[in-house]
């Protein structure tokens, strides 16, 4: 079975993202693409609607996660070392956010990645995320 | 002497309860993770209680790290809100009653968040506290260690910057 095949599964498989409602959308090569839709047990500000930055830095590490494990160079699983989000505004209540994750660079060890959300709006990021993921052989 | 007598203790420890309660159960994201907190005076403990829904690989099993940085950034996020709140309090300028009553303080907004994963988080309960190592009139710096069973053996910590509320007036 092909590695991209085990990691859409591997999504699946893990409970806490099917609790976020995310969907993943795209993946292989190192790229991964994760939807988190809109959903009301996931707001931060009730008198507006946004999203608790927690469900997105899920959504963020859930995608860099992927992106590891789906570089040619990655024999399997993968674990967070570290991960930095910056918030750059707040998600538009009501949209989907979508995460685009890349794991631009990855050794025998470690897995550099890093990742961009958006809304609708996708000119203006809402996150950046940056992190190191370990290389489980 | 017309000086006032102090209310009893129950009374204000209920209140200040009753406060801290209706700031954190007034986020859904916070409920949906099921974070309780436990007060002593000022200091705040974050407790993440064990679910089904918090795994992330179901292999090991282990918490998913997008979980334990939520619970991280709860945790900030409140004990940030809460050291400001509380010295309101003390100073007479904020009525705890109104925050009960649902006139819900704004909270502050997460400016970047870092989380270093330790070790893998196991299917338990999972506490945490916030430091405030810096908090302005505008910007906030806070660390915050979680830990399981060992209170000596962190299993994340995180440290987050953090813009804070305007204040009216």
């Amino acid at each position: 079975m092909d590695k991209s095949k085990i990691a859409a599964q591997f999504i699946q498989a893990i409970p806490h993202a099917r609790a976020l409602g995310l969907a993943l959308t795209e993946i292989g090569d190192g790229v991964s693409v994760i939807e988190m839709p809109y959903a009301e047990h996931l707001v931060g500000d009730p008198k507006t609607g946004v999203i608790h930055g927690g469900a997105v830095s899920a959504l963020m590490d859930t995608c860099c996660g992927a992106a590891a494990m789906s570089h040619p160079n990655s024999p399997s699983g993968t674990a967070t070392i570290d991960l930095r989000i910056d918030y750059m505004r707040p998600a538009t209540a009501g949209q989907t956010i979508v995460t685009r994750a890349e794991c631009y660079n990855i050794t025998r060890s470690v897995a550099f990645v890093r990742a961009t959300a958006v809304d609708d709006d996708t000119n203006n990021p809402v996150a950046m995320a940056t992190g190191a993921f370990t290389v489980e052989r | 002497m017309a000086r006032k007598r102090p209310e009893p203790v129950q009374v204000i420890k209920q209140r200040r309860d009753a406060a801290l309660s209706a700031l954190v159960h007034g986020v859904p994201y916070i409920n949906f993770l099921g974070i309780e907190f436990d007060r002593r005076g000022d200091e705040l403990t974050a407790i993440l209680p064990y679910d089904d829904k918090l795994i992330g690989n179901p292999m090991i099993p282990a918490i998913h790290g997008g979980a334990i940085s939520g619970f991280l950034e709860v945790a900030a996020v409140i004990g940030l809100s809460w050291a400001t709140l509380w010295d309101e309090i003390e100073r007479g300028e904020l009525d705890a009653d109104e925050i009960v009553k649902g006139h819900l303080p704004r909270l502050p907004k997460t400016i970047d968040f870092t989380v270093d994963y330790l070790r893998s988080g196991l299917p338990r309960d999972a506490y945490a506290r916030a430091k405030v190592n810096r908090s302005g009139r505008r910007y906030a710096s806070v660390h915050v260690e979680a830990w399981q069973d060992n209170r000596e053996r962190a299993f994340a910590q995180a440290t987050g910057h953090f813009l804070m509320p305007r204040r009216d007036g």
